[in-house]
């Protein structure tokens, strides 16, 4: 029989990651992930792993990005403000090509603001976040089962792009409880070697530089123009996306972790009122599924788009459905305390079925 | 004919960008001597910082991870925890240790990470331009402190080796020079002890270098050198500060 825990995410962030080979670990404490480093403090050093309480949210990505130059399965995590933090290190991670993976569990902002949940992180997060022109490999699970599942993949496409890669959840996501069938992790055989990886010469003839300097005649724009290769790879390769009763639906709804499992029951209250309605739920936020929008709405013209924000994600909603889409917006920024209900929802796609 | 002085083999064979005079380029002699004399240099892994050493790499034969300005001592700690059995050393500035990465660095040290610090200190922010630094010395001009370094405004220079070696992890913190043969041959001792003790794995070896910048001060190489010697000694003694395996 498959075993079935009943565990938090945030511990399955922290099970998956030690599952796929992650040995090292730095963070620095915030609400609400904290779970993560108790977690990894407590698991890690049973299975010859590292796990390292950093005086600062700028230290521990500093430290992941020199365990990750080693080559080492290596990951960070935190919540919005310590995010901010860590950009400077995300910046260098991604110039140096290195990668990574970051956690980020969020909590409304911006400054300190407070610690309930809320979608306001998704531009810092797949519009590059630090500076320089840059993306990272985003991914949004809603269950606790895909927070296990994506922490995974997204040590394996971190490592196979060389892009640092973020789970980006919120604290519905992270702190709530439901069951997770966990299940053994085989890298892909295909995963490149990390011949970049410093080690000591070793006897070897070239030393081995990780960096992101480049002052050579040219030399940073051919750089650049290799990352955005890598980035446009990403998104021909590895979009990721949920979509149930598209096809015929008079009206498409999108949303992303915590607010998609909202937008789910309102869907299917909906359904029994006999209104068709469609689900296109982004896994993937960068690459995002603009090709998955685009062939959605090539028939449903109707796309309803709801976030925990002031609306973020609905901008590259409406650069990926087709020309004569219409694109609707219901969101709260956060700080209400309290999350919508799918009647709310089920209010907003009512409406929009009419109209 | 015997040959007495040779290039150490830690060291490529190539010309620096270091401006005349500047001292950057003797001290990564003395580095690239202690990994030769110990032997450990195929087994050795730079950090690099921001400032004017930032291209280590192009010097020294050894490989290298480049940090965000400040962050070497937290980078060095992820190599070294996945490297254990290798030999991890920073090289940092005083703008680059003393201001923006003065936590990197007290924490670091404070852990008893297993790593060699050189710290440079010219007391000033030598690659953008000549800025005051937390080590710029009482009324020294710089182009931030135009009328002279005013300690009621911009507080006193920091003397970081009696500062770490406050602290429990670290294993050795010394201030040594590079402006007289005689220092030379001293500092060159010291770093070697410093990357030594790392393979003792005792904690953090701390060892901060008084050196010119004559380009900033504005002066010739050798009036830069007598500045080391009639300013900067006597605001920073050279001295052992902490050394836990001395008896
Ligand atoms: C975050 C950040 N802030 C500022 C700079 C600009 N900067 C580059 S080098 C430097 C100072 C370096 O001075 P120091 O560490 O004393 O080394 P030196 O050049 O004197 O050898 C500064 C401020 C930077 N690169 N990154
Ligand atoms: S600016 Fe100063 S520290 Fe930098 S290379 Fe020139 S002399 Fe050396």
């Amino acid at each position: 029989m498959t075993k079935r825990l009943f565990v938090k995410g945030n511990e399955a962030v922290a099970m998956g990651a030690i599952e796929a080979g992650c040995r090292y670990y730095f963070g620095y404490p915030i609400t609400p992930q904290s779970d993560i480093p108790e977690y990894l403090s407590r698991e890690l050093p049973g299975v010859g792993g590292d796990f390292i309480q950093a005086e600062s949210e700028i230290a521990s990505i500093n430290m992941l990005l020199g365990a990750s130059a080693c080559g080492a399965r290596a990951m960070t995590s935190s919540s919005s403000p310590g995010i901010s933090l860590k950009q400077e290190g995300i910046s260098y991670m991604a110039g140096s090509e290195l990668p990574g993976v970051i956690v980020n569990i969020c909590r409304s902002g911006p400054g300190l603001g407070g610690i309930d949940a809320s979608q306001a992180d998704y531009f810092q997060a797949v519009k590059g976040g630090g500076h320089g022109g840059y993306h990272i490999i985003v991914l949004a699970p809603h269950s606790v089962q895909e927070m296990y599942d994506l922490t995974m993949l997204a040590f394996d496409l971190s490592d196979r792009y060389r892009v640092p890669a973020m789970i980006l959840a919120d604290s519905v996501i992270g702190q709530m409880k439901e069951a997770l069938v966990p299940h053994s992790y085989a890298a892909p055989a295909d995963l490149p070697a990390k011949d970049w990886k410093v080690t000591g010469k070793g006897g070897r003839q070239e030393q081995r530089v990780v960096k992101s300097l480049y002052l050579g005649d040219g030399e940073l724009e051919a750089h650049n123009w290799r990352l955005h290769a890598r980035y446009a790879q990403l998104k021909a390769r590895e979009v990721r996306f949920e979509a149930a009763g598209t096809s015929g639906a008079d009206l498409l709804v999108t949303a992303y972790g915590s607010t998609a499992r909202i937008a789910k029951t309102a869907i299917r209250m909906a359904r029994e009122e006999g209104l068709k309605v469609g689900l296109l739920r982004p896994i993937s936020l960068f690459p995002f599924p603009a090709g998955a929008f685009l062939d959605a709405t090539a028939a449903t013209k109707k796309v309803l788009c709801f976030e925990l924000n002031a609306g973020q994600m609905v901008e590259d909603v409406r650069l990926s459905v087709a020309r004569d889409a219409e694109v609707f917006f219901y969101g709260r920024p956060p700080g209400a305390g309290s999350l919508p209900t799918p009647e709310e929802f089920l209010e907003q796609i009512r409406k929009h079925c009419k109209d | 004919m015997q040959k007495v002085f040779d290039r150490p083999v830690s060291l490529k064979d190539v010309q620096t960008h270091f401006c005349p005079g500047c001292q950057h380029g003797t001290i990564h002699r003395l580095v690239a001597d202690a990994m030769d004399s110990l032997g450990v240099q195929q087994r050795t892994i730079g950090v690099a910082s921001v400032g004017c050493s930032v291209f280590l790499y192009g010097y020294f034969d050894v490989d290298v991870v480049e940090a965000p300005h400040g962050r070497a001592p937290a980078v060095a700690t992820g190599v070294k925890r996945v490297h254990k059995d290798k030999i991890v050393f920073t090289y940092q500035g005083d703008g680059d240790l003393a201001a923006i990465g003065t936590s990197e660095i007290i924490h670091a040290a404070n852990r008893g990470e297993k790593l060699t610090v050189i710290f440079v200190n010219n007391t000033t922010y030598g690659m953008t331009g000549g800025q005051m630094a937390p080590t710029t010395l009482p009324a020294q001009r710089t182009t931030t402190s135009p009328r002279g370094r005013d300690v009621a405004v911009d507080g006193y220079p920091i003397r970081m080796a009696e500062v770490l070696a406050a602290l429990e992890g670290t294993a050795y913190s010394v201030r040594v020079s590079v402006n007289s043969p005689k220092n030379i041959i001293q500092a060159g001792k010291v770093i070697r002890r410093a990357f030594e003790l790392q393979t003792q794995g005792v904690g953090l070896s701390f060892v901060e270098v008084l050196s010119a910048c004559p380009t900033n001060w504005g002066m010739d190489p050798l009036k830069a050198n007598e500045r080391v010697a009639s300013e900067m000694i006597p605001y920073f003694p050279l001295g052992c500060f902490k050394d836990i395996t001395a008896a």
